[in-house]
Parts: structure tokens; C-alpha cells; sequence
């Protein structure tokens, strides 16, 4: 589904990934871990798109995807989440999920100026997609509350919602339990769960080691920006290199 | 095409690239301190000419005395608009600081034209206006004046940001505010004085071109925007590269105004913006930076 | 929506309503450059309150639809619906052209370069002293005739400009609803977030600047033949600047926002007749008060207020 070959980032001498390699089997929920500062997020960040790698491959079903920017990757199906979620504040909830259907419509600007009849069907059709997200994420209720007011939790629930709306057939998510309680992130390891349900595949990085363990089928493990160990919860909770690696971070 | 000729018009566009240079380093040391392009910058500009002219004329004070009271009083003005229109900002987005700094401008010139008229003021030169022949040139006196100080300004500026704990400081801040911040320095008071110190290079400019151009409300737009350019060029640097930028687009105006057409003088300077923001934003000298997201 | 159609039908009323409430012909003089103003308006803040992208030189925009088809109509006898579009798919293409390098600048640095634009343009008019008559400017452009009616006086005047303002509004509130409006609100919050949904955010900021300055350039050719005379000085930066006080007054991203600031800085000074000079003052003052203190414009400020004042109110009448 994707894979990643031989990724190395480095930023003004400073060698942020070395020679990563990975691949995320379909449809499974794969978790990236490993202690502050091991690249997680700078791999994010050139999987999808937003920084562009020193070397190395990334493919997405085969195809190489290397240096095609998020919007693009947004049309292959690739989408992601942020780590301090990013919401359109001053719009509605309705309406951020309505800007995830935004690559499953198509009318340019002088047909939405113009309210042709055809921008006034599609209208219908993102109004109507869009509450069917808000329903899975069970945020109905806020649909026209404007998303900067929203607490912080209800915020990553929509910000999943808007991004499923995209209908991706991989999703990345950057520490999606972060700022949430421990109710707020059992629901959400059921919600991970049921999106890997629907077949899209999960690739996320978390802290939280109790949600990765529960939830993931694969975790790979970062230190120091290389790839320390790959396997599945139980492999990895066994793993000797791992347990030292997160004994040695808090120094 | 002339050599002399071409002399002349490179003597005189080092003088006006001076003052562009001037006003290009303080709009790079507010930039660095606090993130603002701040588009009242020539409105210091004129202040020190007009401030002059004010001690000069309506005060009748010596030129020797006037000029250190229109320094003072131009400082204070840029003292005044940081308290009273950048701090209390609550928002303070980039279009939102865009906004105000253009508003307060506005306000400024408008203030200055109540105050003083539409008319333009000549202020006599620091030193007689007997033309000074170099190989088949000639400058006038001012010219001289213009560039010695700043000379001087450019080697002061270099001692407070290298040689003095203020200054330090205030770099500290231009790298990384937040970090700045959390080892004691005082941000707030460190804007404030990025504001003043880049008011009083403002006025010091403004007040030395005067003799040269004459000054009117109206003049601190264009050299406002002139100094800009210079800063861009520089990559906003609050050294010596933006004082090169400032000099080679003095020099550059003054030869296509010279021998192109002077109609088309000032739009020089924008094409040379464009094209330095389109092609090398991070300035001619600069290093290209990564983008941080 | 309904709501949406209702306000814009009861605007619409209004507007045409106006002439019959406000006779005499100095005042519906001033009445056609609110519409023409408030086109402008509504075009900078397509860019400015959706997109969040500023421009400083919107009045080069203005100008340059104004010289074409002055030009156009005024030296070469074209016919004016002729010249108009033509204006219009010139500056727009312009616009996308040099959108691009220019809208991947960002805050102040596109405010700058914006500037720059606008002043190459105003210095272009006063140098082509051949095309455009330099500084004196360009006299004998055409009226607008459409079959045996010739738009030659202001009532008339009143009417085809304010047909043209009330179709732009339509608009831009169909627009600001739409997919299109939504992703440009996205910019402007995120551009990142937009992104990973997929919105190819450069290509949608280089249309919506295409777009506003094609709203520009006809509003620029409106101003030329109602006038039937322009000269460099109406296209300045100071004119850029009017511009974007009206749409921060008037509040950004709020279409009747931009009427509302269109009309009080094309009256305010019609007012002030006497305070002539002071106008800037007021411009400059008007903006940094209403960044300071009401950010929203007036369109969200004021029933703000309203409000605060009407529970300030109750709370003393309580105690």
C-alpha cells in the first residue's frame, strides 16, 4: 500500500531521518513510535507532501509519490491529520467537512458565481455527504457551532470527520490523542478501529503507548531519526533495543 | 555614453543610495525584532526633515541645535506609535499589522500636512553648496556630508548589536523571540526599541537628503518604499547588505533616470522589488532558507 | 440560502428605490460612485476577506479597465460593450499571469509587492503621455448607449451602474456560499489543512486574484464612461489605499460589508465638504481605530455593540 525506501532528511547539517525504510500493509492500522525528537513527524511531513526529502522513495500502491504536493496526494487518496489539529476557526462545522468533499465536486468558480443548476445539484450532494461524516464522528449536534469555539476533543473528531470526507484510501494521523482524556481517547482508538473497518488503511504516530498497543496490527519503532525495530505490539513490547531506547530518553 | 558623464550620475546615486540605506536598515531592525514590515517607516522620514524645519524657521534655532531637537522629536513620534498602535494590538496578524502601520502613516502625513502645508521647504545645506570637481565630476558638499554619515551610523549600529548587551540582545531576539523570551530578555522592551532606534535613523536620513531634495509632507512614501527595496535586497539584514542594496539601487536609478529617461525613475526601484521577490526572496547576498512549517 | 436571497432582494429594492427618495442630481452623482466604489470594494475583498490575501495595488487594476476602454473608445471609436469585455479578459490576464509569482509571497511581503505593482502601473499612466494623455489625463470617451438610450445623466448613470453593482453582489454572495467560497475561506484559516483536503491553494489564490481584478477593470471601464474623462491621479496608491479601508470598515469576507464601507467613505467626504483636507486624516485614523477596536468591520462590530449595550442596560435596570 505504501511503502517507504530509504528516506534520509537532513536540515542545515543536521540529519533529522537516515535510510528509513517501511512498508504499511492495506488495510491495516500501523503505528509509528519512538521518543521525542526520533522523526516521527518529519516523516509525516514528507509523506505527505509538505516537506521534500534529502533522498529517498516513497510509493503509494506502487506508484512513486516523492515531492508530489498535499494537494495532490489528496487526490490519490492520501490524507492526514495534524498533531495540533488545523480547522478552518472562523467556518462552521458543517462547512469544514464540507471543504473535505472539495476533491469529489468539481464546479469552478464562474458556475458557483452563476448558481448554475448543475453547482446547485452538486451543492446538495456535499451538504448531504457532509452530514453522513458528521453523523460517523457523532458530531451532528455541532454542526453550525463556528470550529474555533469547539473544545479540543470535539476539534480532532471533526478534523478526523473532514478528513474521511476527502474518502482517502490512507490516512495518516499525527498524534491524534494528544490533549485528549483517557475517555475521549478509548473512543477514539473505536473510531480508528471502525475506519480501518471501512478499508482505509491508518498510519499514525501516538505517544499514548497503551492506545498503539491495543489498536495497532504493526508498529514501527524511530530512534534518533533511524529505524530502530519493526513487528507487530507483542514483538515490539519484547523488543530489548526499544525498552533502552525509551529507558535512556528521560535523562 | 560618456565616462564622466556616467560618473556624475553614479557620485550622485551613492548619496541617494545612502538614504535609501539608511531607511532599508530600520525597516530590517523592526522586521528582525518583531516580524512587522512597518509601512510608516518614511513617515519618520519626513518627519526629520520637517522637524527641521520647524526648529529652524518657526524656533529659529542654529542648524547645529535643530538638528539634534528634530532627531529627538522624530524618535519620540516612533516612541508614541509603537505604545499607542502596535502594542495595544490584539490581533496582531500580518495583514492586521499591515493595516495599521498603513493607517498610522497615513494619520502621520496627514498630521504633518495640517501642520506644515502642501508646499515644499528647502533647508539650507550643513556646509554652502560650492560644487566640489572630482575627476571631471562635480558633487556638491551635502553629498559628502550624506555619506560620511552613514558611514558612521552604518559602524555605530555595527558596535550597538555586536559590542553591547542591548544590542545582543536585541539580535537574541531577531533569531528566535520565544527563546529570546525564556532566557529573561524583555521582548516588549526590545521592540520599543527597535522602533525608536529605527525612527531616529529614519529622521537622521530624513534630515540629511532635505538640503539635496527639499522635503513636503508627501516625501516619506516614496523613500519609505525606496528604503524597502534597499532591505529586500539586502534580504533584511541590519547590516551591511542592505546598505549595499540601498547603494546599488541609488546608483541604479540614478543611471537609468540619467540615461533612460527620468519618467521612468522611480518604477526602477519597484522592478528591481518585483523581481527580487519573485526570484531571490531571501535577498541578492542571502542563503536560501528552508521553509518551516 | 433563503435567507441569503431575501436580503439581497430587499438590498436590491432599495437600490432601486433610492432615485425616488433622493432627488436632485448632485446627490445621484454621488450615489453612482457608491456603486462603482462598492464594486471595487466587493473585488478587493473576494482576495482580501475570503482568501486572506492582500493587495495594495487594486487601484492599477481600476485604472488600467478605465484606459482601455477610454482608450479604445476615445482614440480608436470602438464601441463600448465591445471594449469592456476586451479591458476585462486583458487585465485578467494579466492578473493570472503575474498572480502567480506574486501570490506565493506571503503577509507583508505581498502587500509590498503589490504596492510596487499598482505604482509601475500609475507611473505608467503618467509616462505614455501619447496613449493615455500623461498627467492632464484622457477627455472624450463615449457614454454607454444601449439601443436609442444614451447613459448621459445621472439618474440614467444611476441605473446602469447600480445594475452592474447589484449583479456583482449576486455574485459574490453565490460565490462566497459555494465550494469555491468555502475552500477560499479554508486558505485563509489554513492553508495547510486546505491543502491536505486537496485544494490546490495556489491555482484557487491566482483565480480569486484573476477574478477580482477582472471585477476592477470593469468597474475601472464603468468609472471611464460615466466620467467620460480619467487621468492618473484617480488610479494612485492612495485610491489602493481608500479601497482597503472600505473593505476593512465595511468588515472583511462581508459582501454588504463592502457596501456599507464603499458608501460611508464615498459620503463622508461629500459631508465634510469643508474638512476637504482632512480626509486623510480620517482615512488613517479610521483605520487603526476599527483594527484596534472592531476588527469584525462594521457589519459584525456594531450589533457587537449593540448588543453589549442592550445587556449593560438591563443589568443596571436590574440593580
Amino acid at each position: 500500500m505504501l511503502e517507504i525506501s530509504r528516506i534520509t532528511q537532513i536540515f542545515g547539517g543536521v540529519t533529522a531521518l537516515e535510510d528509513v525504510s517501511f512498508a504499511v500493509k492495506k488495510g491495516n492500522i500501523t503505528g509509528v513510535i519512538g521518543p521525542n525528537g526520533a522523526g516521527k513527524t518529519t516523516l509525516f511531513n514528507i509523506i505527505t507532501g509538505i516537506y521534500t526529502q534529502t533522498s529517498g522513495t516513497v510509493f503509494l500502491e506502487g506508484k512513486d509519490i516523492s515531492g508530489l504536493p498535499p494537494e495532490k496526494l489528496a487526490r490519490k487518496g492520501l490524507v492526514r491529520t495534524f498533531q495540533n489539529i488545523e480547522l478552518f476557526g472562523q467556518m462552521t462545522v458543517r462547512e469544514n467537512v464540507m471543504v473535505g468533499m472539495h476533491t469529489k465536486s468539481s464546479c469552478g468558480m464562474l458556475s458557483c458565481a452563476l448558481k448554475t443548476p448543475w453547482s446547485v445539484s452538486e451543492e446538495h450532494r456535499i451538504r448531504e455527504g457532509a452530514v453522513r461524516w458528521l453523523e460517523f464522528a457523532g458530531i451532528t449536534d455541532l454542526a453550525d457551532v463556528t470550529s474555533g469555539n469547539l473544545p479540543f476533543g470535539k476539534g480532532r473528531l471533526l478534523e478526523i470527520a473532514r478528513a474521511l470526507a476527502v474518502e482517502p484510501t490512507i490516512m495518516l494521523m499525527d498524534e491524534p490523542a494528544a490533549g485528549l482524556n483517557s475517555q475521549e481517547t478509548l473512543a477514539l482508538g473505536l473510531l480508528i478501529k471502525q475506519i480501518r473497518d471501512m478499508g482505509i488503511t491508518v498510519v499514525l504516530v501516538e505517544h499514548d503507548m497503551e492506545l498503539v498497543m491495543d489498536i495497532c496490527d504493526r508498529i514501527v519503532v524511530l530512534n534518533l531519526g533511524r529505524k530502530l525495530a519493526e513487528g507487530t505490539p507483542r514483538e515490539i513490547q519484547e523488543n530489548t533495543e526499544v525498552i533502552a531506547a525509551y529507558l535512556g530518553e528521560d535523562d | 555614453m560618456q565616462f564622466d558623464q556616467i560618473l556624475q550620475y553614479s557620485l550622485s546615486g551613492l548619496s541617494t543610495g545612502a538614504i535609501y540605506a539608511l531607511i532599508g536598515v530600520g525597516f530590517s531592525i523592526i522586521f528582525n525584532a518583531t516580524g512587522i514590515i512597518n509601512f510608516a517607516q518614511g513617515e519618520f522620514v519626513m518627519l526629520g526633515g520637517m522637524f527641521t524645519l520647524l526648529f529652524l524657521e518657526t524656533l529659529k534655532l542654529p542648524l547645529w541645535a535643530a538638528i539634534p531637537c528634530a532627531i529627538v522629536a522624530s524618535t519620540v513620534a516612533g516612541l508614541l506609535f509603537e505604545r499607542l498602535a502596535i502594542r495595544p494590538l490584539r490581533q496582531a496578524t500580518p495583514i492586521n499589522l499591515v493595516i495599521i502601520t498603513i493607517g498610522g502613516s497615513i494619520l502621520i502625513r496627514g498630521l504633518a500636512m495640517l501642520s506644515w502645508g502642501k508646499d515644499t521647504h528647502a533647508i539650507p545645506p550643513f556646509s554652502g553648496d560650492d560644487p566640489i570637481a572630482i575627476a571631471g565630476a562635480t558633487i556638491l558638499p551635502q553629498h559628502l556630508w550624506i555619506l560620511a554619515i552613514t558611514v558612521i551610523i552604518v559602524i555605530v549600529n555595527r558596535i550597538y548589536f555586536y559590542h553591547t548587551i542591548s544590542g545582543k540582545a536585541m539580535r537574541a531576539c531577531a533569531y528566535n523571540r520565544r527563546a529570546a523570551g525564556l532566557v529573561g530578555i524583555d521582548v516588549h522592551r526590545m521592540v520599543l526599541f527597535s522602533f525608536i532606534i529605527s525612527s531616529a535613523m529614519g529622521s537622521i536620513a530624513g534630515i540629511i537628503v532635505a538640503p539635496l531634495t527639499m522635503t513636503a509632507y508627501d516625501v516619506g512614501i516614496m523613500l519609505g518604499l525606496k528604503g524597502f527595496c534597499a532591505a529586500i535586497i539586502g534580504g533584511m539584514s541590519s547590516g551591511i547588505a542592505t546598505v549595499i542594496g540601498g547603494l546599488l539601487l541609488g546608483v541604479l536609478e540614478s543611471l537609468g533616470a540619467g540615461l533612460i529617461s527620468s519618467g521612468y525613475k522611480d518604477a526602477i526601484a519597484f522592478i528591481i522589488l518585483l523581481l527580487i521577490l519573485f526570484i531571490r526572496p531571501q535577498g541578492l547576498f542571502g542563503k536560501a532558507e528552508s521553509e518551516r512549517v | 440560502m433563503k435567507r441569503e436571497l431575501l436580503k439581497f432582494g430587499v438590498f436590491a429594492i432599495l437600490v432601486l428605490l433610492a432615485p425616488l427618495l433622493f432627488s436632485g442630481g448632485y446627490l445621484m452623482n454621488v450615489l453612482v460612485f457608491v456603486g462603482i466604489n462598492t464594486m471595487l470594494a466587493i473585488g478587493l475583498n473576494l482576495l482580501l476577506g475570503n482568501a486572506g490575501q492582500i493587495s495594495l495595488g487594486h487601484a492599477g487594476f481600476f485604472g488600467m479597465g478605465a484606459y482601455i476602454s477610454g482608450i479604445l473608445t476615445a482614440t480608436y471609436a470602438w464601441n463600448p460593450w465591445f471594449a469592456m469585455p476586451l479591458a476585462a479578459v486583458v487585465v485578467g490576464l494579466l492578473a493570472f499571469l503575474i498572480g502567480f509569482p506574486i501570490l506565493k509571497l506571503k503577509g507583508h511581503y505581498l502587500a509590498m509587492a503589490t504596492l510596487g505593482l499598482g505604482i509601475i502601473v500609475f507611473i505608467v499612466f503618467n509616462e505614455t503621455v501619447d496613449l493615455t494623455g500623461g498627467p492632464s489625463g484622457l477627455s472624450g470617451i463615449p457614454n454607454l448607449t444601449m439601443g436609442s438610450v444614451t447613459f448621459d445623466s445621472d439618474v440614467k448613470n444611476y441605473y446602469l451602474i447600480w445594475g452592474f453593482t447589484l449583479m456583482i453582489v449576486l455574485f459574490a454572495v453565490n460565490l462566497a456560499n459555494s465550494r469555491v467560497g468555502r475552500a477560499l475561506r479554508a486558505v485563509h484559516d489554513s492553508e495547510v489543512a486546505a491543502k491536505v483536503l486537496g485544494v490546490n491553494t495556489s491555482l484557487l489564490k491566482v483565480q480569486i486574484f484573476t477574478l477580482s481584478a477582472v471585477i476592477s477593470s470593469l468597474a475601472g471601464s464603468l468609472y471611464a464612461h460615466t466620467m467620460t474623462f480619467v487621468a492618473p491621479a484617480s488610479f494612485g496608491f492612495n485610491f489602493s489605499v481608500e479601497l482597503l479601508t472600505m473593505v476593512v470598515i465595511g468588515g472583511l469576507g462581508s459582501v454588504y460589508g463592502s457596501f456599507l464601507g464603499a458608501a460611508l467613505l464615498t459620503l463622508l467626504p461629500e459631508f465634510l465638504r469643508a474638512a476637504h483636507d482632512y480626509d486623510i486624516i480620517i482615512y488613517g485614523g479610521l483605520l487603526m481605530l476599527m483594527v484596534m477596536f472592531m476588527p469584525g468591520g462594521l457589519v459584525r462590530g456594531v450589533p457587537d455593540l449593540f448588543r453589549k449595550l442592550f445587556r449593560r442596560g438591563k443589568e443596571s435596570g436590574h440593580a
